[in-house]
């Protein structure tokens, strides 16, 4: 019996793979946006995918933003008279929104709706040659498939989340002034006074970096997939799972970067 | 004198799946302009063959030549501009589910030469009507066709930007046998009025012997016979003979596959 190599290769052999995965995943990320800068160019890829991700985004991300900034009025209502600091939920909800829930709800929900989906179409279209078929047809399936939706998903999800942090602040408005008795002057005046430009702007740059993994984990779970119908089940269930984590790990590095000094 | 160099030239190809060797030394030849029939059993590697040609599998072993060029040992992209001259059909059909008919038969058209999309579609339409369907058929999608036609869109996909160099796995299979003659003239008015070069994977001997030039058996991983298409009924190898005519005694058995 040979324990310690047991041992050593039980930890190695799951360390080693998921190095390999991730240095295939930036490889296939670098192959992906280096064909944004390579022409032709394909516009209509891109047109389509941003109006998948964006515009058929906005229903889901708008209930969202409009639920969570009502209840984030509520909430801090109710815990703030603890202390009798009722005066500051304006501020939390704005804050809050901008900064951390605007970005990563919008995100999580469009892993949900468009990750499954990118990986899905593209994973069918692997396990039924169609990819193949594409480069007999001069055309290269990175800069086809994989380069608009990567572009789409940096524009898409900073547009989603300038919508949500608008109707964030309108749900916690509405609550405040219709059932906590805030006065709306009062209460739009401290919404923006302590609100300061990189509130808004480090929520776009995460949802941009957001937009961007949901993108890569949905094209490359796709591109990579295997076996048929199951293996394209597979690779969408892979894609919502992976992008999700990878939401919320890099919302702890990024706000790491932004805020903490 | 030199014997003319031949369009493909294929020495010593090899390529596993794990343990099972699928190809194991196969030398190929194919003449300009003319169109080589490979016939073999089912899983004997014949899309295999042609797959590690267009560069969609990558070989183990071997040699493969397009107009002379090693293409195996270019780089990427210039590999890439070898293998675009290549038209396919591939066995499935492989048509682009998201995209109407005639966008999936102008692809190549709009994606390499940079027409106009008002010229594809009319380049599209002719193409289909040559294969018998009508230019409204143009505006279905892929899963609205029978397996027939979808057959057919696949070729027109191939031919649309006379490539000079095409595939074709088993293009008449699935079709009615006038339908597959049409097909089999398409093909041979390619080869002979374009001057393309084809290569053919047919189970049906009839279009083996009118569309072929030449042709091959690939059995147990390597070509085992080849010589005209017009002789494959009466080719004098047992192992030709034994499947040209569909018998069930000979030296090929059915093996049972891993
Ligand atoms: N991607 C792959 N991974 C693993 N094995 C494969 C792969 N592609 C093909 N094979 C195996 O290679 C063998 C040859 O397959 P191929 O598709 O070339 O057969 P074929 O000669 O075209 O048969 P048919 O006439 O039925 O189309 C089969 O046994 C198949 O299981
Ligand atoms: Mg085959």
């Amino acid at each position: 019996m040979n324990l310690p190599a047991d041992v050593f290769a039980g930890i190695g052999r799951p360390v080693l793979g998921v190095c390999f995965t991730a240095g295939r995943l930036a490889l296939f990320a670098l192959d992906g946006l280096s064909h944004l800068l390579r022409p032709p160019f394909h516009f209509r890829r891109f047109g389509a995918a941003l109006v998948e991700m964006a515009y058929f985004s906005l229903p889901v991300v708008a209930l969202t933003a409009i639920f969570t900034g009502m209840v984030l009025a509520l909430q801090s209502y109710t815990g703030f008279a603890r202390f009798s600091a009722q005066g500051a939920v304006a501020s939390v909800v704005v804050l809050s929104m901008t900064r951390e829930l605007g970005p990563v709800l919008a995100g999580l929900m469009v892993a949900g709706r468009v990750g499954a989906a990118t990986a899905a179409e593209i994973g069918t279209m692997r396990v039924t040659d169609q990819i193949d078929a594409l480069s007999t047809l001069s055309t290269d399936p990175m800069k086809y498939l994989v380069a608009p939706r990567l572009l789409a998903g940096i524009v898409a999800l900073p547009m989603l989340v300038v919508v949500a942090d608008i109707l964030g602040v309108f749900g916690g408005f509405i609550v405040s002034t219709a059932s906590l008795g805030f006065n709306p002057t009062i209460y739009l005046h401290s919404t923006f006074t302590y609100l300061e430009t990189m509130d808004v702007a480090s929520g776009l740059i995460k949802a941009a970096v957001f937009g961007f993994l949901i993108a890569l984990m949905g094209c490359y779970n796709g591109y990579t997939s295997r076996g048929g119908a199951q293996g394209v089940g597979h690779a969408a269930t892979a894609a919502v799972v992976s992008a999700s984590i990878l939401i919320l790990a890099f919302d702890y590095v990024l706000t790491q970067l932004f805020f903490a000094r | 004198m030199t014997t003319p160099l031949p369009k493909i030239r294929v020495r010593g190809l090899a390529k596993s799946f794990g343990e099972k060797r699928v190809l194991d030394g196969v030398d190929l030849d194919v003449p300009a302009g003319t169109s080589m029939v490979v016939i073999g059993g089912s899983g004997s590697g014949k899309s295999v063959l042609i797959k590690c040609i267009l560069g969609l599998i990558e070989p183990d072993a071997g040699r493969i030549e397009i107009d002379g060029v090693d293409v195996l040992s270019l780089r990427p992209r210039k590999r890439r501009a070898v293998t675009a001259r290549i038209g396919m059909l591939f066995q499935n059909g492989a048509l682009f589910d998201s995209l109407p008919v005639w966008e999936n038969v102008a692809f190549g058209l709009m994606a390499q030469k940079m027409v106009r999309r008002i010229e594809a579609r009319a380049r599209a339409d002719e193409i289909l009507g040559q294969l018998g369907l009508a230019a409204s058929v143009g505006e279905l999608f892929p899963a609205e066709l029978s397996g027939g036609m979808q057959k057919r869109v696949a070729l027109a996909r191939a031919i649309a930007a006379t490539p000079d160099i095409l595939f074709f796995d088993e293009p008449t299979t699935g079709l009615d046998p006038i339908m597959g003659a049409v097909i089999d003239g398409l093909i041979l008015d390619c080869v002979k009025r374009l001057g393309s070069t084809a290569v053919a994977i047919t189970h049906d001997m009839a279009s083996a012997r009118r569309i072929g030039d030449a042709a091959a058996m690939l059995h147990g991983g390597r070509i085992v016979w080849s010589g005209p298409a017009a002789s494959l009924l009466e080719s004098g190898n047992p192992l030709v003979d034994q499947f040209t005519h569909g018998r069930r005694e000979g030296p090929i058995r059915m093996e049972l596959r891993a």
